[in-house]
């Protein structure tokens, strides 16, 4: 709730305007009943036809003062709910930047964006609800039976008596209902993923001859659903004629106990139909309650949501502080064990040393911890156990910009974004010259797909649909290069490129002067490494040039014979 | 949507409420029932209030009765409303949920082709929510517009019936209601349409920028990107407020009108008083003040309802178009293929997506009963066509394709799909266990059967590392490696077995090595048997008795490994692009 309510701090005003302005319109809607009586009783009593059309005027105008209220109202609720969930967005945006890699795994991006998108939106709905009606229900409620009180104190009782009925029918029903529909949710979860799974595995199904089980089992969850629905329905159903009955039987003792005050002398007619009309007021009044609340549920649960996410820590700048530097190598592992959440490590007790300049390859199966070694170098990952050192430094200690300034990292997945080819490119470094790029660009011998699309300002579509999965590989390497980095990492970011190609894209970029990272799959492109680093099951197994791992790492030996055959 | 085409949709709504016509029936007798009963209630108390005159002039003898028949229409029309809920739940529940299933079972009888051109999504969300949708505004809605409608005429009739002149007023007066609501709407159509328009590009920034975050931050591109969110997210919240103002100045504009209508009531209703000497009596008016309220209400509903109802029929629309979208020709009758040796060929194979593009023209090819045939060629040559025509996920246009001498289309699709294992590059795998994701092929195997298969696929030891085992429940999005699914479909195969194999990419997420490990199991799994092989990395087709070629849907060589490179070609190019690297 805290972050709702600093947002609400900038709409201070709105949030207390909105609901005033609400209740004087309300306070308008209780005195009806009573000009009503004042003209059964004072103008069809005296026959007084001025004293009708005054008050009737009186109405009238009511009317368009309750307008007038309302619609300040309306507009400062919407001010503050649409301020506030911009606020909650913008939060939320700048938080979730700042979240590390094991954060981003941890919660998943698609979470991140359903927050961004229908959390918030139905917390935009729940503030404007809230503002407009939670006090407004209420007051009318039990400003009717205030008036009620002020009419006579008597007839009031019986309101006393219907309101704690009607509240209490209103909220058991509601109660009973709320577990319900969530099951009721649970079994069209159940009846979607049925059908999904017979769409996106029609042909295993088919050719497995599985569609009378399929069948059979959409029929069970079908069924299952929908007597839920009934059973729920049924409930559900109960509101209306209950509230109908109490609030009925109430209006029989009411005008019983009218007609005994009235018989009295103490009450008018025209004043029992004003209580009447109070009566009606409260009915009208508790179901509009009762919707409010579903909605404000809903939006107090995506709140919660949204409230995780802003509780979390963002990743800080720096882990360690000190930063004295140490002597040896440009780039060093010691000892280095990493594990994403419980499981077993992902990497186990890596050291190795590089030289500045030097190539790197990295070679194992799936799942041998290629990727997260490389992504520790410019901490993506914080090591688990033991030290990453750059250029002398625990990356624990340089700051996280300054560090992915100098180590760049092209992913597996090639992702380009909505815009020029030279936006993209300019996100390794937005003060590059043309020049600058050009040279990226034929590095990253990328210089004929620019071409072809028409120079550095031709348009790359979302995520970069309209290039091949080689072109995008080759412009994100050209967009790492732009910034020069002093390590460069290509996670097995060459794999869609032909052999010819990558042979002469590996040449050039050994003539940049950065360390280089080479991560594959395959010998061919890494054979030629000044050290190459073999992993299996997340152990470092071999470390060397080629032909010494051919000779002495039978991981490294394997991997190669199943690619090129005994024959070579 | 068309009137023609809305009677259309109309008549099927008809055909599926008709099972429930004695339901339909009841509660439209209710419904009637409720309003009629409803409406008397504050005749009645009018009535009572007539007997409460003045001091000493209160008939309670009168007074006592008319409570007890106020009372008894309270309590019949109650238990009318609720059981006209009952019957309202039960058909629109029912419907519902046979419109469900007659979508979902159509899904089984429809064409790969049509199901293959549209996103699931789209025909889930069919099936799901726009099913739904028409349920609730179809059904719900009606009764609700029933109820309203009565209510309209009901209490018009009793304004008329107590006092035309008043009728005649409100009547006047109303429309204006309806006039401004429609107004309001118009304009806030058109600033709804720009805040979603905000709105998509708000989301697509989002989209693109948080789902790639990592390389946002590898980048370190945070406050560039902060800064144009700012700006999208200001644009936002502009044009959402002024649609979320105008959109809530409907309800508060006809109340306004309401309480015209109100006072004009107690104006000609006191009057009238004062003028017919009390004929028109206090109670009278205390009544027709009630009517004019309940009156005006279901307007407010009316036009809610309206726009629900005309959603409620598009997306009837669409599930009707699903449930009778043409279905692949039934083989009801045909023939099972029994028992066959796997002597497959194709003669004169025509086939394309659409007609405009032809993608196989001509093709003729035979395998014999356990030869190795592997497919090759580039990407889009019609290698996977070729798989979808074997397994009939898609008929021939031209041609045919015999199993042991038996065309395809004169026997039952099933008999032949048994006959066939395959393995597909893209894996699927249920939400259920690894044990009922194994079994899928041989429900009735053994412990034994089922462990020994997972070990010849080399997918025994990761899936004892998983949390429960053979237990535990998988699914397609869940947290295997594709890599890992791919053993999961190879052992499921390994299972049952089949006289026939297709593997089309099956090892392509597979790491060599492991590749490497599973090829023994392959080899024996490929014995004897009728194998189709597609695979892009060509160090796994060398083996095979026969290569095929292709090129642009036709098969430009075919041969042994060695012939293929012998004759140079584009076998030969391709295999050279692949393993330059160690040949240089």
């Amino acid at each position: 709730m805290k972050h709702l309510i600093s947002c609400m701090k900038t709409y201070q005003k709105e949030a207390i305007l909105a609901p005033l302005f609400k209740l004087l319109e309300a306070a308008l809607e209780l005195v009806v009943p009573l000009v009503v009586a004042a003209i059964i009783d004072n103008g069809i009593g005296a026959g007084d036809k001025s004293y009708i059309v005054k008050a009737c005027l009186l109405l009238v105008a009511f009317g368009g003062v309750g307008l007038a209220f309302s619609l300040t109202a309306q507009y400062f609720s919407a001010r503050a709910a649409v301020g506030v969930s911009a606020s909650l967005r913008g939060k939320l945006f700048s938080k979730i930047q700042s979240f590390s890699y094991a954060q981003i795994d941890g919660m998943g991006t698609s979470t991140f964006i359903t927050r961004m998108t229908s959390d918030v939106n139905q917390v935009q709905t729940g503030v404007n609800m809230t503002l407009r009606l939670l006090l407004r229900s209420p007051f009318i409620v039990f400003g009717a039976m205030a008036m009620a009180f002020f009419v006579d104190a008597r007839a009031a009782l019986v309101f006393v008596g219907v309101i704690p009925l009607l509240a209490a029918v209103v909220f058991a029903v509601m109660g009973a209902t709320m577990p319900l529909y969530k099951r009721v949710q649970e079994r069209l979860d159940g009846v979607f993923l049925s059908t999904r799974e017979n769409l996106a595995g029609v042909r295993v199904i088919r050719a497995f001859r599985r569609d009378d089980e399929e069948r059979e089992e959409f029929s069970r969850r079908n069924g299952a659903l929908s007597h839920a629905q009934k059973k729920v329905g049924k409930i559900a159903a109960l509101t209306n004629p209950l509230t109908y009955v109490v609030l009925n039987l109430a209006a029989i003792l009411l005008v019983y106990v009218g007609a005994i005050r009235v018989d009295a002398g103490v009450l008018e007619q025209g004043q029992v139909v004003a209580l009447y009309g109070y009566l009606s007021q409260i009915l009208v009044e508790l179901v509009k309650l009762a919707n409010l609340i579903v909605t404000i549920t809903r939006a107090v649960t995506s709140q919660k949501r949204i409230g995780k996410i802003l509780d979390e820590e963002s990743e800080p700048s720096t882990l360690l502080s000190g930063g004295e530097r140490e002597e040896g190598a440009f780039l060093r592992f010691e000892n280095v064990t990493f594990s994403y959440g419980a499981g077993a490590p992902a990497l186990d007790g890596v050291s190795f040393c590089v030289k500045e300049g030097e190539t790197v390859g990295v070679i194992g199966g799936t799942g041998a911890g290629k990727s997260t070694l490389v992504n520790l170098i410019p901490r993506f990952y914080t090591a688990t156990e033991g030290r990453v050192l750059f250029d002398g430094t625990d990356v624990r200690k340089i700051p996280a910009e300054a560090l992915r300034e100098e180590v760049a990292v092209v992913p597996q997945k090639a992702v380009l974004f909505k815009g020029s080819i030279r936006e993209n490119l300019l996100w390794g470094n937005a003060n590059c010259t043309d020049d600058d790029l050009n040279r990226a660009i034929s590095i990253a011998q990328a210089e004929d797909i620019v071409a072809a699309k028409g120079g550095l300002d031709a348009e790359v579509a979302q995520e970069g649909k309209n290039l091949s999965g080689g072109q995008r590989q080759r412009l994100t390497i050209a967009r790492a290069l732009v910034r020069k980095p002093r390590v460069l990492i290509l996670d097995d970011s060459s794999s869609a490129l032909d052999y010819a190609t990558d042979a002469k894209l590996r040449e050039a970029l050994k003539n940049t002067g950065s360390t280089l990272f080479l991560v594959s799959q395959r010998t061919a492109s890494i054979r030629h490494a000044d050290q190459i680093l073999v992993l299996d099951d997340g152990e470092l197994v071999g470390v060397g040039k080629h032909e010494e791992l051919l000779k002495n790492c039978e991981t490294y030996a394997e991997i190669h014979r199943s690619q090129f055959g005994e024959d070579v | 949507m068309r009137k023609r085409e809305k009677t259309g949709t109309f008549s099927k709504v008809l055909r599926y409420l008709k099972p429930y016509a004695g339901y339909v029936t009841a509660t439209v007798i209710l419904a009637l029932a409720v309003v009629a009963l409803t409406l008397a209630v504050p005749y009645l108390v009018g009535l009572c209030i007539d007997c409460i005159v003045a001091k000493g002039a209160v008939d309670y003898e009168r007074l006592g009765n008319l409570f007890l028949i106020t009372g008894g229409c309270t309590l019949l029309g109650a238990l009318c409303q609720w059981l006209m809920s009952l019957c309202n739940n039960k058909i629109a529940y029912h419907v519902l949920a046979d419109v469900r299933r007659d979508a979902f079972e159509k899904i089984s009888r429809l064409p790969l082709r049509y199901l293959d051109s549209k996103a699931y999504g789209e025909i889930a969300s069919t099936v799901i929510a726009d099913a739904e949708q028409f349920s609730d505004g179809l059904l719900l809605g009606f009764t609700q517009l029933f109820t309203g409608i009565t209510t309209i005429v009901g209490t018009l009739g009793m304004m008329l019936f107590l006092r035309p002149l008043i009728a005649l007023v409100v009547v006047c007066i109303t429309p204006l209601s309806l006039f401004i609501a429609k107004f309001i709407a118009s304009r806030t159509y058109s600033l709804f349409r720009k805040q979603s328009e905000a709105r998509a590009k708000q989301t697509a920034f989002i989209d693109e920028m948080i789902g790639n975050l990592k390389v946002v931050k590898a980048y370190t591109h945070e406050d560039e990107n902060e800064k144009i969110f700012t700006s999208l997210n200001e644009d936002l919240r502009k044009t959402s407020l002024r649609a979320v103002f105008l959109s809530s100045t409907t309800n508060p504009s006809t109340r306004f009108v309401n309480s015209v209508v109100y006072a004009a009531t107690a104006l000609v209703g006191a009057l009238t008083v004062v003028w017919t000497g009390g004929v028109f009596t206090v109670g009278n008016l205390s009544t027709i003040l009630s009517y004019s309220n309940q009156y005006t209400k279901p307007f407010n509903e009316i036009s809610e309802v309206i726009a629900e109802f005309q959603n409620a029929l598009a997306c009837a629309g669409r599930v009707f178009a699903l449930i009778e979208e043409e279905e692949q020709i039934s083989d009801e009758g045909l023939p099972a293929l029994e028992k066959a040796e796997g002597n497959v060929s194709l003669e004169g194979v025509c086939f394309s997506y659409e007609k405009e593009h032809p993608l196989i023209e001509g093709l003729t090819v035979h395998a014999k009963a356990g030869e190795r045939v592997a497919i090759v060629g580039p990407t889009g040559c019609g290698k996977t066509t070729l798989i979808n025509l074997l397994m009939r996920f898609y008929d021939v246009q031209g041609g045919k394709i015999c199993v042991d001498g038996n065309d395809v289309r004169s026997v039952t699709r099933e008999s032949l799909r048994a006959h066939y294992g395959m393995v597909l590059q893209e894996t699927w795998l249920k939400k259920a266990t690894v044990r009922e994701n194994l079994c899928m092929g041989k429900e009735d195997c053994t412990e034994e059967e089922m462990i020994s298969a997972a070990k010849m696929a080399h997918a025994h030891s990761f899936i004892r590392r998983l949390p429960n085992g053979y237990d535990t429940v998988i699914s397609d999005e869940g947290s295997l490696s594709q890599g890992q699914k791919q053993l999961l479909c190879i052992a499921r195969i390994m299972l049952c077995l089949p006289p026939m194999l297709i593997l089309d990419e099956a090892t392509s997420s597979i790491d060599t090595r492991t590749e490497q490990k599973i090829q023994d199991a392959f080899a024996h799994l490929m014995k004897g048997r009728t194998s189709f092989i597609v695979a892009h990395r060509l160090s796994t087709v060398r083996s095979a008795d026969v290569i095929l070629v292709m090129q642009s849907g036709k098969i430009v060589d075919q041969g042994t490994h060695e012939e293929l490179l012998s004759r140079g070609g584009l076998y030969a190019e391709l295999y050279r692009a692949q393993f330059d690297g160690v040949i240089s």
